[in-house]
């Protein structure tokens, strides 16, 4: 083999993401089933059942529930996507299988580990929120010429809490009761309590704090406020951007940190 | 004598108060087939990561093919094939996309990678499984193909991190044979394991380590030339009697040695050493005649066997 091949590839991360992209094309079918059965199941029970009892009381802030609902619908689907696409990799990749010592004795650092999993995660979710957005729009959810931008919305979430998530999982040795904690005290409270259903203000102050918490209602209101006359003022919409952004730079810069730390045992 | 192709002086590693390997000098040379021969726990794996540039040493010098490893990490794994204590190939895929993958983290070129993925098949006698789930191979299959992955990108140096541990008899040889065809095309090799035939099958040189350091280091004929007799007679009178008898047999060999089931008398002719015992008068249960191993070397200088 030549030297000008034998040189170290700039491109690792890519590889990297590459390499999930492949193993999740294997479950692709699953992927997409998910991605269409989801957001119908939510649209038919919620938004038509409760959202005509809603719509027979004016609605929600002027527009449908079904308007109301679709951003933090889009929102929820999108972090749980990314979250899933991160934690289980996360935890093949250092404990079930260990893929993640193979890739490192490679050229592959543990950043780029880190990173193409985080870039992996997002294709998926890109997927995922398409395939929403298409089924909200069908069923009459999406009634605003920039109701597409619910979709950006809900990806910046999902990039915000798959950092998250990504540094969490690499933490984890014993996964006994990971999953039971990220599932029952991280992803339904958030689900509950993000001003996903009816507007945060409607609870009462110490329970308003747990959206405050969440890249959930950060998300949604952003994507409310993107797509219909949702009134937010200029400092709250910074607050609600800054949190996301935030949470995507701390989480990936911690996710560097430890998985350099557990892979250079 | 050109530039070694790794050269360690002093290599120390320590997690906390523990010492795992403890200021070892060596130097491989291109060409060679290094072993690291040492019971669990030696600092052979340790060892390993440290030289694979995935492990940072606490003090020390160290180079690989001229290079820092803590300075150069990614340039210096370009350059190596990596076979691992255990198997971590992406048991979702299957065997061609494992090598596949594994070219593309070299950045290597899919073109490059897909004509040589025929070839690393063939050589693994994986040819007839090349789109099967790795989830579905053999232990004995898994770890060829290990083998064949990290020989996509023609590494300069290969290092098996206990390549045979955990494989049926067949299945051993079968790599041994692998291993053999490497040698001959001049790769490097870098063996650690706890099997004393395997070193000597595949070793030109080892190193004995135990506790993190370095017992002895040669040719698996030269330690067994330096450390042991010719041959070894190995006399059983059942576990009750054996240190009754050790006294007796003392005088009439060079060295004794007493393990829980057996007692080993070292000598130039066993055979004769035997005739000895029965003129005395002496009968053991069971005796046997062989010649001195790399085990025989390990015990003699640590005073334990080497799988406890």
């Amino acid at each position: 083999m030549s030297n000008e091949m034998r040189k170290v590839s700039s491109y690792g991360t890519l590889h990297v993401a590459e390499a999930r992209i492949r193993n999740m094309a294997k479950w692709a079918g699953i992927i997409f089933f998910a991605a269409v059965i989801n957001p119908t199941l939510y649209l038919v029970s919620i938004g038509i059942g409760v959202g005509s009892l809603i719509d027979a009381n004016k609605g929600v802030n002027g527009v449908s529930y079904l308007t109301f609902l679709a951003p933090a619908l889009l929102a929820s689907a999108a972090i749980q996507g990314s979250s899933d696409e991160v934690i289980f990799p996360t935890m093949a990749g250092f404990k079930w299988e260990r893929t993640f010592f193979g890739m490192r004795s490679t050229p592959i650092t543990a950043r780029q580990i880190s990173l193409g999993l985080f870039i992996a995660a997002m294709a998926r979710t890109s997927i995922s929120v398409v395939i929403y957005w298409i089924a909200l729009y069908y069923f009459g959810a999406l009634d605003s010429d920039t109701a597409w931008l619910a979709m950006p919305a809900a990806l910046f979430a999902g990039a915000a809490m798959a950092a998250v998530m990504l540094a969490l999982a690499g933490k984890i040795e014993k996964e006994d009761f990971f999953f039971t904690i990220v599932g029952r005290f991280i992803m339904i409270p958030m689900f509950l309590f993000s001003g996903t259903f009816y507007p945060l203000s409607q609870m009462p102050i110490f329970l308003q704090f747990f959206g405050w918490l969440s890249p959930l209602w950060h998300a949604t209101e952003i994507g409310r406020y993107l797509t219909y006359d949702y009134p937010i003022n200029g400092p709250m919409l910074l607050i609600h951007f800054s949190v996301l952004a935030a949470m995507i730079v701390i989480g990936l810069t911690a996710s560097f940190r430890i998985f350099a730390a557990r892979l250079e045992k | 004598m050109s530039e070694p192709l790794i050269h360690a002086r002093g290599l120390t590693k320590t997690y906390g108060d523990f010492v795992a390997v403890d200021g070892i000098d060596f130097d491989v040379a291109k060409g060679e087939s290094f072993g690291f021969l040492g019971p669990n726990g030696a600092g052979k794996s340790t060892t390993m990561r440290i030289i694979g540039a995935t492990s940072v040493r606490t003090s020390g010098t160290l180079t690989i093919l001229g290079k820092d490893p803590e300075v150069n990490g990614p340039q210096i794994r370009a350059h190596l094939g990596v076979v691992p204590q255990q198997d971590n190939l992406d048991v979702e895929l299957t065997v061609s996309e494992n090598i596949f993958i594994y070219g593309r983290y070299f950045g290597l070129p899919s073109s490059f990678i897909n004509k040589k993925i025929p070839e690393l098949l063939e050589f693994a006698q994986l040819e007839e499984k090349k789109d099967v789930k790795v989830q579905a191979l053999s232990g004995g299959m898994k770890r060829r193909l290990t083998i064949a992955r990290s020989l996509v990108s023609e590494p300069d140096i290969l290092m098996l991190d206990e390549p045979t541990t955990g494989l049926d008899p067949q299945a051993r040889h079968i790599l041994w044979d692998r291993l053999f065809r490497l040698k001959e095309q001049g790769v490097t090799l870098l063996i650690t394991t706890h099997y004393m035939d395997e070193a000597e099958q595949l070793c030109d040189r080892l190193i004995v380590m135990d506790k993190g350091k370095i017992m002895a280091e040669n040719s698996p004929a030269q330690l067994i030339k330096d450390y042991s007799t010719k041959e070894v007679l190995e006399v059983r009178f059942g576990s009750e009697k054996n240190h009754e008898m050790v006294d007796v047999l003392r005088p009439l060999a060079e060295r004794i040695e007493v393990l829980p089931d057996r007692i080993l008398l070292y000598a130039e002719d066993g055979e004769q050493l035997l005739e000895q015992i029965a003129a005395k008068g002496i009968h053991p249960n069971t005796s046997l005649v062989r010649r001195s191993s790399l085990e025989d070397v390990f015990l003699r200088l640590t005073g334990r066997s080497l799988v406890e």
